[in-house]
């Protein structure tokens, strides 16, 4: 029993990671329609700065924060340099344009900090939480973290007037244009919460699978079937498939013969065939009631 | 009365297609003028074309300002509350919501609350409704809240494209009721595409007829209402 329980407790901490990846993947797919295959790149990208900026012996949460203010404005660049003038363009160009941002990212990292594996720091330590075996502070820290940044995207989304802007240029963005909703910047405005919300992700993994520019490959995938399970026309449902992916994940690798470490990645990308046949709205896609 | 929007030679093209060929006509403050002519006719590019949502030539100034050029969004800051054919309603929020993202460009958030206020004492149905999903309002609550949405932005101008489609004749003359109250109260200028000429002139005070893109005939509605040639050849009743 104390296995299972400190099995799922560990697949809710990196649940969380992967549901801040569906998150990060869904609002950028709400916005402009396509599927962010460099969403885990730009995260790695993003801890690689946060390190160097601790190399330079800036304290880990001003590190956070920095980054957290580079992701945002990295991510709103992007849009518009790249993916702004290619929003009217077939839906292979735009695959072409993520696969060669992947690229680029990667190979810059590459470049830049090489391809070893470097440790990354935790600022909650590794000790077991509250005295308890179950789960340590890293892990308690990344749920309380997550928890934190959906509590704020929550609030912000429902509450203010340009949480209401971003969702109604998502949803109808003519109507939105009609009533003097700036589209184009909403846009780049999802993108740069995105991509901030991917560094958190990045920042909050790395201690676990070690810093280098392959990183999120795996991690993107959860994060990826967390967002088909979840449905990815609902940023509640991406959460919640990251949490549920990855209880499954390590559940599976516990307990069922032959799994282990090696098979747990087949395993996301077989729920994502089972859930898009079964089911391809996903658990909470958008049931729109409409009468005509 | 001064003259509110005057367009002038306005001609829109659909890629290679040109829909309006060389159109005039102009609005004077406080009127209530309607757009009428038969399907195809190019009544709906017309409203388009004054919002800049498609690609269009010639002069539309409103309040002596140029509008060419500028993008929707910016077009709607100078008072233009434009309710686009099939209601535009943001289905998946609520009734509520949709009232406050007519007002998403105003700053005066005492000014937006008593205004919705305003919208439910208009529509009574849209308040017992207000935490509801819009989608699933009834075709005339749709267009009503349409309306509302519209008059949220405490417009100077507000274009209607067809509000009459789709619903039943009591709730449309019901609708029209309404739209000329806010006319003589509220002083908002309006100019409504109809297809439904007859309901149209009856509210309206001044009329144009197009065909194939371009006016061919204006005048007071009444006079258009009472001039039988015309009603058999262009109007259809």
């Amino acid at each position: 029993m104390e296995l299972f329980t400190n099995q799922v407790l560990a697949g809710i901490a990196t649940g969380a990671i992967y549901a801040c990846m569906a998150l990060a993947v869904v609002m950028i797919y709400q916005a402009i329609d396509h599927l962010n295959f460099a969403q885990g790149e730009m995260a790695m990208f993003s801890t690689f700065i946060s390190w160097q900026l601790m190399q330079w012996g800036v304290s880990y949460w001003a590190a956070f924060l920095i980054t957290l203010a580079f992701s945002f404005v990295a991510g709103i660049a992007i849009e518009r340099i790249l993916f702004k003038p290619l929003a009217k363009a077939p839906i292979l160009t735009n695959v072409a344009g993520f696969i060669a941002l992947f690229a680029i990212i990667n190979s810059s990292a590459g470049l830049i900090w090489d391809f070893t594996i470097k440790q990354y720091p935790t600022p909650f330590g590794s000790a077991p939480f509250l005295g308890s075996q179950l789960i340590s502070t890293h892990q308690a820290g990344m749920i309380g973290v997550t928890v934190l940044l959906l509590l704020g995207l929550y609030f912000f989304f429902q509450y203010t007037r340009i949480g209401l802007a971003m969702r109604a240029a998502a949803s109808v963005p003519e109507s939105a244009r009609l009533v003097g909703i700036n589209t184009s910047w909403m846009i780049a405005l999802g993108w740069g919460m995105a991509t901030a919300i991917g560094a958190i992700a990045g920042m909050l993994i790395a201690p676990v699978v070690f810093l280098e520019p392959n990183m999120m490959g795996g991690v993107l995938i959860y994060g990826f079937a967390a967002a088909v399970l979840g449905g990815l026309s609902s940023p509640f449902g991406a959460v919640v498939g990251g949490f549920l992916v990855g209880i499954f994940e390590n559940l599976a690798g516990t307990y069922i013969p032959g799994v282990g470490n090696e098979l747990k990645l087949p395993i996301a990308l077989a729920l994502i065939i089972s859930v898009l046949v079964v089911k391809p709205a996903g658990l909470f896609g958008r049931h729109i009631v409409k009468r005509v | 009365m001064t003259t509110l929007l005057n367009v002038k030679d306005l001609r829109a093209y659909y890629g290679q297609v040109q829909a309006l060929h060389g159109l005039s006509f102009s609005l004077n403050e406080g009127s209530l003028t309607t757009l009428l002519g038969a399907n195809g006719a190019g009544k709906t590019t017309t409203l388009r074309a004054i919002c800049n949502m498609v690609r269009s030539t010639g002069a539309i100034e409103f309040d002596g300002k140029p509008l060419n050029n500028r993008s929707t969004e910016n077009i709607v800051r100078f008072g233009i509350a434009h309710v686009p054919q099939g209601r535009g309603t943001f289905t998946t929020m609520t009734v509520e919501e949709n009232l406050q993202l007519g007002a998403i460009t105003r700053k005066d958030s005492a000014g937006i609350v008593s205004d919705i206020e305003r919208m439910y004492a208009h529509f009574p149905v849209l308040k017992q409704r207000h935490t509801q999903q819009a989608g699933t309002l009834s075709g005339g609550e749709q267009q009503m809240l349409a309306v509302a949405r519209a008059l949220m932005l405490r417009p100077r101008l507000m274009l209607l494209d067809e509000p009459s489609f789709g619903l039943a004749p009591l709730v449309v003359r019901d609708l029209f009721g309404i739209l000329g109250k806010i006319n003589r109260e509220d002083k908002v200028s309006i100019l409504v595409v109809e297809q439904n000429a007859q309901l149209a002139l009856e509210l309206a005070d001044h009329a144009y007829v197009i065909e194939t893109g371009r006016i061919v005939m204006s005048g007071k509605a009444k006079d258009i209402a009472n001039n039988e040639e015309i009603r058999k050849s262009y109007l259809g009743y």
